[in-house]
C-alpha cells in the first residue's frame, strides 16, 4: 500500500510557513532587544474561587508573548473563517464545529503549560490542535478528508489528534472525553511524570453523569487533572439557564475546588491555567470555568441566530473580542502600530489561503486505507505452549 | 514433554487412551496457520464420568446432567504429587496469568469494583493488591462508564489496564466508551493511538441470578469494529487467553462464565500463551461438527457421551475466538464432516451463533450436506425460577436430538 509521499513540515509553533512569516515580518524582528521587559497587565475581571483562594488579578507578560498571542489568535480566527467558506463550498462535509470567539482559551492555556502536559477536548478542536503545534495544512487536509490530514482523512473535523504533542483529541460524543482525560491523568500519576491533563468540556456536557463519576474518582485518588468547562452559554440551541439548574459550573464540583475565569481574556486564561497546574500537582483536581462565547452557531448546520439575538453576538464582538483586547494592549504599550498589525493580519490571511491551496492538492485516501488501522498490525499475539518448541503458531 | 503430560492425563481419566495431539499434528513454519493442536483439555464432571473416544466407548449409560459444571475431581485415580504441572481452579488460573503479566510488565494494572482489598467478587484478583499496591490494583467506585473510560484513556498513553466488570451485564453502562473510544480510536486517529486494554468479567446464565445478571454481552459487542473478543472455558485456556489478551496491542474483551470459575484442571508449570484467534479442538470426530464456546462446551461434551453410545462420532470445537472467528479450523472441520451444529448460550436473535451461521454459509456452502442447525437460548429475559431457567438455555438432550436430526 503506497504511503503518501509528501511529509508534513515539522511544526515549530504553528507552521513552518508561519515561522517564515515571523522572521521576515517587521513586527517581530524589532523585538529581539526587548525580550526582557515584563509588563504587568490586569485582567478584565477578578477571578472567583470556589473552595480555593483565587490567583491575583495582575498577570506578568512580555512584549514577545503579547505579539505571540496576537499571531496565534489571528491564525486561529482566520482558519475558522476559512473553514466556514470551505464548508459552504462543500469541500468540508458532515459536522464542522467552529471555535471563533473562543480562541483565547486555547492560546492562554498553551502559554501556561508545556507540550508534555496533555490536553483532551470534545469536537470543537481545530484551534486546540493548532495550539498544540499542529500545522494548518494537516488541519485543512483532515477537514477535507485528504490523505495528508492528521488522521489520514479517516477522522474528520471531530477527530484531530497529535500524539507527539500530547493532544488526545477530538471526540464526538458529548462528555465521553472526560473519563478519558482522567485516565490520562491516572497514567501520568502512575508513571510519576509530574505533568497534568487538561480535560475540556462544554456547558452542555457539564450535565453528563460521567463528569461527576470522573470527578469523584479524580478527587478520590488525587489525579492531576484539570477540568475546564468552556462555558459559551449555549448547548447547541439550548441556553444554559434552560439546561442547568445551577449555571455556576465552577461550583458544580462541590468538594472539588473551582475557579471562574474570563475566557475571552488570554492573559486571565494563562494565569488561571498556571494556577491550576500548580494546584493539580499538589492537591488533585480543580475545575476551571471559562466564561467564553462562540460567534458561529453550534456547527455549520446551525445558523446560531434562532436562539440568540444578533445584537447579543455583535455586542460580545465589540466588548469582549479576544483579538481586540490583545490589539488594544499592544497599541497601548506601543509595541506596534495599528497599520503594522493590519498588515500582519493580511499576511496571516495569505498564509492560511496558501495552506488551503496546499491541502487541496492532497489526494483522497487510497481505497485500501479503508481497512488499515482497524486493528494494530493485523492480529495476532504469538502463541506458545508450555514447551516452547511445539504448539507454537502465529496467525497472519 | 507434552506427550508425557498427555499420557498421564489419559491414565487419570480412563482406561482407554485419549487421542493425543503431539507436535506431529501441527504444521509449523511455512504454513500460514497452525492447527489448533492443543492437548486435549479434559473436564471433570462427576466421579462416575469420563469420556471415551471413537469405538472404545464406555458401555456405562451416560446420565444426562442438565447443569454440567465442575464438582469434585475424580478422587480415586488422581495422585497429584507425581504428575507434572499443577492443579488449580479456573479463577486461580486467571489470577496466575494476571499475576505473571503484572510481574513481567510494570505497565499492566487492574481496575474494577472490589478488585483490590476485597480480592475480587470471584476471587480472580485475590492477593494482587497486597503484592502490587493500591495503584496497580485499583478499587473503583461503582461508575462503569467512567472507569472504563479511564482505563481507555490510560491505555492511550501506553499503560495496559485490565478492566473488570463485576458482571458483564454492568458493562452495558460503558457501551459508549467501549464502542466509540475503545474500538474506534485507533482508526479515527489514523493509527496514532493504540488501546491495549483488556476488558473482562463473568457473564452468561448462572444459577437463578435473574434476568439482569444473566446477560450475554458477546452478541452486543460483536459488531464493534476494532475490538477482539475471546471466551475462555477451561483453566488452561483461561490463563493462556488472559496472558495473550494482555500482551495484545488491540483492545480485547475476555468473556468468562459465572458457572465455570470452579473448574479444576492440571496445567503446566511452564509459561504458555494461547493464540487469541484460534479455536480449540476438543474432540475430533467424523460425523458432525459441533461448534460451541464457554459453558455450552460442557453441555456438548455431556451430550457427546450419549451420542457416542448411540454410535455417532461428533467433532467438538470450542471456537474460543468470538471475534474474529477461526474460520480456518472451522472450515477444515466442515470439509471433513459436512454437517454443522452450533450450540451457544446467546439468544437466537443476533447472537454469536447467528453470525457464525452466516459466515459458514458464505464461506463453506459447497461443503454442507445439510442445513446448519443452531441451538441458542430463547429470546426471553432469563427467568428466576429454576425450571424455567433450565428451559431457557440449551440442554444436552436437545443437542443429542439435534445431532440425530442432522445425521438422518
Amino acid at each position: 500500500m503506497a504511503m503518501a509521499a509528501s511529509r508534513l513540515p515539522s511544526p515549530s509553533t504553528l507552521s513552518s510557513s508561519l515561522s517564515r512569516l515571523l522572521r521576515t515580518s517587521r513586527l517581530f524582528s524589532s523585538l529581539s532587544s526587548d525580550d526582557q521587559t515584563v509588563l504587568n497587565v490586569e485582567t478584565s475581571v477578578p477571578f472567583t474561587g470556589h473552595k480555593c483562594d483565587p490567583p491575583p488579578r495582575t498577570v506578568d507578560t512580555t512584549p514577545k508573548e503579547l505579539l505571540g498571542f496576537f499571531r496565534d489568535l489571528s491564525v486561529m480566527r482566520r482558519m475558522e473563517i476559512a473553514a466556514d467558506s470551505l464548508y459552504k463550498a462543500k469541500l468540508i462535509r458532515g459536522f464542522c464545529h467552529l471555535y471563533d470567539g473562543q480562541e483565547a482559551v486555547a492560546v492562554g492555556m498553551e502559554a501556561a503549560i508545556t507540550r508534555r502536559d496533555a490536553i483532551i477536548t470534545a469536537y470543537r478542536d481545530h484551534c486546540i490542535y493548532l495550539g498544540r503545534g499542529g500545522d494548518l495544512v494537516s488541519v485543512f487536509a483532515e477537514l477535507m478528508g485528504r490523505r495528508d490530514g492528521c488522521s489520514k482523512g479517516k477522522g474528520g473535523s471531530m477527530h484531530l489528534y497529535k500524539k507527539d504533542a500530547q493532544f488526545y483529541g477530538g471526540h464526538g460524543i458529548v462528555g465521553a472525553q472526560i473519563p478519558l482525560g482522567c485516565g490520562i491523568a491516572f497514567a501520568q500519576k502512575y508513571s510519576k511524570e509530574g505533568t497534568v491533563t487538561f480535560a475540556l468540556y462544554g456547558d452542555g456536557a457539564a450535565n453528563q453523569g460521567q463528569l461527576f463519576e470522573a470527578l469523584n474518582m479524580a478527587a478520590l485518588w488525587d489525579l492531576p487533572v484539570i477540568l475546564v468547562c468552556e462555558n459559551n452559554h449555549y448547548g447547541m440551541g439550548t441556553a444554559e439557564w434552560k439546561a442547568s439548574k445551577s449555571p455556576a459550573y465552577y461550583k458544580r464540583g462541590d468538594f472539588v475546588p473551582g475557579l471562574k475565569v474570563d475566557g475571552m481574556d488570554a492573559l486571565a486564561v494563562k494565569q488561571a491555567c498556571r494556577f491550576a497546574k500548580e494546584h493539580a500537582l499538589k492537591n488533585g483536581p480543580i475545575i476551571l470555568e471559562m466564561d467564553t462565547y462562540r460567534y458561529h452557531g453550534h456547527s455549520m448546520s446551525d445558523p446560531g441566530s434562532t436562539y440568540r439575538t444578533r445584537d447579543e453576538i455583535s455586542g460580545v464582538r465589540q466588548e469582549r473580542d479576544p483579538i481586540e483586547r490583545i490589539r488594544k494592549l499592544i497599541l497601548s504599550h506601543e509595541l506596534a502600530t495599528a497599520p503594522e498589525l493590519k498588515d500582519f493580519e493580511k499576511q496571516v490571511r495569505k498564509e492560511v489561503d496558501a495552506a488551503i491551496a496546499k491541502a487541496k492538492e492532497s489526494p483522497m485516501p487510497d481505497p485500501s486505507e479503508l481497512f488499515t488501522n482497524v486493528y494494530v498490525k493485523g492480529y495476532g499475539v504469538e502463541a506458545f505452549g508450555a514447551d516452547r518448541k511445539d504448539l507454537k503458531g502465529v496467525l497472519p | 514433554m507434552a506427550g508425557a503430560l498427555q499420557a498421564a492425563t489419559a491414565a487419570l481419566l480412563s482406561s482407554t487412551p485419549l487421542k493425543t495431539y503431539g507436535s506431529d499434528r501441527l504444521r509449523l513454519g511455512s504454513a500460514p496457520r497452525s492447527l489448533a493442536g492443543r492437548k486435549g483439555s479434559f473436564l471433570v464432571v462427576r466421579s462416575d464420568a469420563g469420556f471415551g473416544s471413537g469405538s472404545n466407548a464406555r458401555t456405562r449409560p451416560g446420565k444426562l446432567i442438565p447443569n454440567a459444571v465442575a464438582t469434585k475431581p475424580d478422587a480415586s485415580a488422581s495422585s497429584t504429587s507425581s504428575k507434572p504441572g499443577h492443579e488449580l481452579l479456573l479463577f486461580e488460573a486467571l489470577r496466575e496469568g494476571l499475576d505473571e503479566e503484572m510481574a513481567r510488565d510494570p505497565r499492566v494494572c487492574v481496575m474494577g469494583e472490589d478488585v483490590g482489598h476485597y480480592g475480587g467478587s470471584y476471587k480472580v484478583t485475590k492477593g494482587l493488591a497486597d503484592k502490587y499496591g493500591d495503584l496497580r490494583v485499583l478499587d473503583t467506585p461503582i461508575a462503569e462508564n467512567s472507569f472504563t473510560g479511564m482505563g481507555i484513556g490510560a491505555a492511550m498513553t501506553g499503560l495496559r489496564p485490565v478492566v473488570e466488570g463485576m458482571n458483564m451485564g454492568f458493562l452495558l453502562l460503558a457501551f459508549n466508551q467501549i464502542s466509540n473510544n475503545c474500538g474506534m480510536l485507533h482508526y479515527t486517529s489514523g493509527g496514532q493511538f493504540t488501546i491495549p486494554i483488556v476488558i473482562r468479567g463473568p457473564g452468561g446464565v448462572g444459577r437463578q441470578l435473574g434476568a439482569e445478571h444473566s446477560q450475554r454481552l458477546e452478541s452486543y459487542f460483536q459488531s464493534i469494529p476494532g475490538l477482539q473478543m475471546v471466551a475462555c472455558s477451561t483453566p488452561y485456556n483461561a490463563k493462556g487467553l488472559m496472558k495473550a489478551a494482555i500482551r495484545s496491542e488491540n483492545p480485547v474483551v475476555l468473556f468468562e462464565h459465572v458457572l465455570l470459575y470452579n473448574l479444576k484442571e492440571r496445567i503446566p508449570d511452564e509459561e504458555y500463551i494461547c493464540c487469541l484467534e484460534e479455536a480449540e479442538m476438543v474432540r475430533p470426530g467424523e460425523h458432525v461438527t459441533i461448534l460451541t464456546y464457554s459453558r455450552m462446551r460442557y453441555h456438548v461434551m455431556q451430550a457427546a457421551k450419549t451420542l457416542v453410545n448411540k454410535g455417532y462420532d461428533p467433532e467438538v470445537i470450542d471456537i474460543r475466538s468470538l471475534k474474529p472467528f477461526d474460520l480456518y479450523t472451522i472450515g477444515n472441520s466442515i470439509k471433513k464432516t459436512h454437517r454443522v451444529l452450533i450450540v451457544e448460550e446467546c439468544m437466537r436473535t443476533g447472537g454469536i451463533g447467528a453470525s457464525l451461521q452466516s459466515a459458514i454459509i458464505k464461506e463453506f456452502w459447497d461443503y454442507l450436506d445439510a442445513p446448519i442447525k443452531c441451538l441458542s437460548s430463547q429470546d426471553v429475559p432469563t427467568p428466576y425460577a429454576g425450571t424455567l431457567e433450565d428451559c431457557t438455555v440449551v440442554q444436552p438432550a436437545e443437542i443429542v436430538k439435534a445431532v440425530e436430526d442432522l445425521c438422518k
